[in-house]
């Protein structure tokens, strides 16, 4: 409790968990709250702009673009989450099992590591595309994959660190499995590590698919993803700015509340940082 | 020398793995190379073994992927399934726009990077440092083909400030604000955290002694001191830049080696997917090895 109390402390969090709230809220009830079928099209409200019935005006085939973006929050979180948790259980897991084993094992293991962070992650994503497809889950799974790199970096630090503790010696000399000795000793050790690497990475893996989204290599028409809707609005953007804006200031508002958060998140659960902000 | 042999040899090594992963993954990659080539022309089974034959594709796996590697080393990656020329010469074209841009977009960033990373650093935990980290934070948060394409409505088709397309200097200066913001978010807190480091410093403390102005402390010793750490994060700058160059470019319609490689997954021109990663890991594997070496020879210590 002390520490949620701590993590809403800062103005610039508890703005941006309760924007992340109203978000995530808009996602789950979207069928309830949205006015309209996010679908729907009609050729008499081609490009409509802002009004009463439309609030964020209609797009090129005459969709409520109000109802498209209550409804990409579920594409864009859902897709965020995924791709993050991809990153995590492959890198912490290829972190955890290099570091544990040592040795050979880390010495080519790290060296793996090292060479996949020489791909800009945008290119690894991009090159995953190439291979898989283009298409919504292909995308996050590329985004995903194009993350385990970092996070078998960190958590390969921290274990090594963990590793040469006087606890995980003790644990050994009492006849602990290794999978006792990770599971039970390593992870809970780790554990708010990876809590903050998630939350950081989370607000860029929502952007990074929405832009691979935008670039015509993920989520798919008519499919209502905010990247895909700023893809499919950019032609019209001189007669019906709307088409624009809107997606992308959903898209912005929601990865600034998340990083808003995670950046706190970092401050309180960072042991170094303890007693500070 | 021997650091610098050994990291000569780290890095071909570290080359070695990436171009095996693109190998990999091109020969992974859906479709048969010979019909993505043809676009659905028909072709008789005898023409299909010749045109494989001319790929070398009946060559057993290890051969070819020899052949890869010392093809890579060379530079030669073949012909581009759609527009038939070298992929060489296709990118040869396209990166000299994507170095303006990345020259763009690296001022932009870090001048304006720069910038809130000193203000806030110097004014740390008040105000002024909320607002700075808080837009640093925005700059992050900001997808950089929403920002590009709201510039383009407003300071190029509402005020016609500046052209949409061209080549010349005003072409430039929007994508390279689009690029440059890409950057600056991250780099000011790196300055910020640097500068509050320095100004703990006690030759900053000297200087405040000696009776100098904040401002020349600040411009003088602790500015220098700072902005150098983050600066030599050249590596990090260069993913960034790409990943800027990518979307960018496709929002501008500029030319360049992003728009080539997203029009290249597209259409399925694998030869030009193979080229460009290839050759963007080369220069991000180069970048590192340079800065590295530099280290060594401005910080002595390094070496030890």
């Amino acid at each position: 409790m002390i520490r949620v109390s701590r993590l809403l402390g800062a103005p610039g969090a508890a703005v941006g968990a309760c924007v992340l709230l109203v978000v995530l809220t808009l996602a789950v009830l979207a069928p309830l709250l949205a006015p309209y079928d996010w679908n729907a099209t009609s050729q008499c409200r081609r490009l409509a702009p802002m009004s009463a019935e439309h609030w964020f005006g209609c797009d090129l085939f005459g969709r409520d673009i109000l109802s498209r973006v209550m409804y990409g929050a579920r594409f864009s979180l859902a897709m965020g989450v995924s791709t993050v948790a991809i990153s995590l259980v492959f890198g912490a897991l290829f972190g955890i099992v290099i570091a544990y084993g040592g040795g050979r094992i880390d010495a080519i293991g790290a060296r793996l590591i090292d060479a996949m962070l020489c791909f800009p992650p945008i290119i690894l994503a991009i090159l995953i595309v190439a291979v898989l497809g283009v298409g919504l889950w292909n995308a996050a799974l590329a985004v995903g994959m194009s993350g385990v790199p970092r996070f078998a970096r960190i958590t390969r630090a921290a274990t090594l660190s963990l590793v040469a503790r006087d606890f995980v010696e003790a644990a050994r000399a009492v006849g602990s499995g290794h999978a006792r000795i990770v599971l039970r000793h390593l992870l809970p050790n780790l554990a708010p590590i990876l809590i903050v690497i998630t939350t950081l990475d989370l607000g860029s893996a929502v952007l990074f698919t929405a832009t691979l989204s935008f670039l015509g290599l993920g989520a798919q028409p008519p499919t209502p993803e905010w990247g895909a809707m700023l893809n499919a609005g950019r032609e019209y953007v001189r007669y019906a700015p709307w088409t624009m804006i809107f997606p992308g200031l959903a898209l912005f508002v929601t990865v600034m509340a998340v990083n808003l958060v995670g950046d706190r998140l970092s401050l309180v659960l960072d042991p170094r940082q303890r007693g500070r902000g | 020398m021997h650091r610098i042999l050994s990291r000569l040899l780290g890095a071909i090594l570290t080359l070695f793995i990436t171009w095996t992963v693109v190998f990999g993954a091109m020969r992974l990659a859906p479709g048969d190379p010979v019909l993505l080539m043809l676009q659905g022309t028909p072709i008789s089974d005898a023409a299909m073994d010749s045109a494989r034959a001319k790929l070398g594709l009946d060559r057993p796996f290890v051969v070819q992927y020899v052949s890869f590697l010392a093809d890579a080393v060379r530079g030669n990656f073949g012909d581009s399934f759609r527009s038939r020329q070298p992929v060489m010469t296709l990118i040869a074209a396209e990166f000299p726009y994507t170095l303006q841009l990345a020259f763009g977009g690296l001022v932009v960033g870090l001048l304006l990077g720069s910038v809130l990373g000193v203000v806030a650093g110097v004014r740390s935990n008040g105000w002024i440092d909320t607002i700075c980290m808080t837009l640093a934070l925005a700059g992050l948060s900001l997808p950089s083909f929403w920002l590009g394409m709201i510039l383009i409505q407003v300071f190029a088709t509402q005020l016609g400030w500046v052209p949409v397309l061209g080549s010349g200097f005003d072409a430039l200066i929007l994508p390279s604000i689009t690029v440059g913001l890409f950057i600056a978010g991250g780099l000011g807190r790196l300055v910020r955290n640097s500068i509050i480091e320095v100004m703990a410093q006690d030759y900053i403390r000297t200087a405040y002694a000696k009776g100098l102005s904040a401002v020349r402390v600040i411009a003088k010793h602790a500015m220098r001191n700072a902005v150098i750490p983050p600066l030599t994060l050249l590596g990090i700058q260069f993913a960034l830049l790409i990943g800027g160059a990518v979307v960018t470019e496709t929002v501008f319609a500029r030319p360049g080696i992003g728009r080539l490689l997203v029009q290249a997954v597209l259409e399925k021109d694998f030869p030009v997917v193979q080229g460009v990663v290839v050759l963007t890991t080369a220069a991000y594997v180069l970048i590192n090895l340079l800065i590295d070496i530099a280290y060594g020879i401005i910080d002595p210590r390094v070496e030890a």
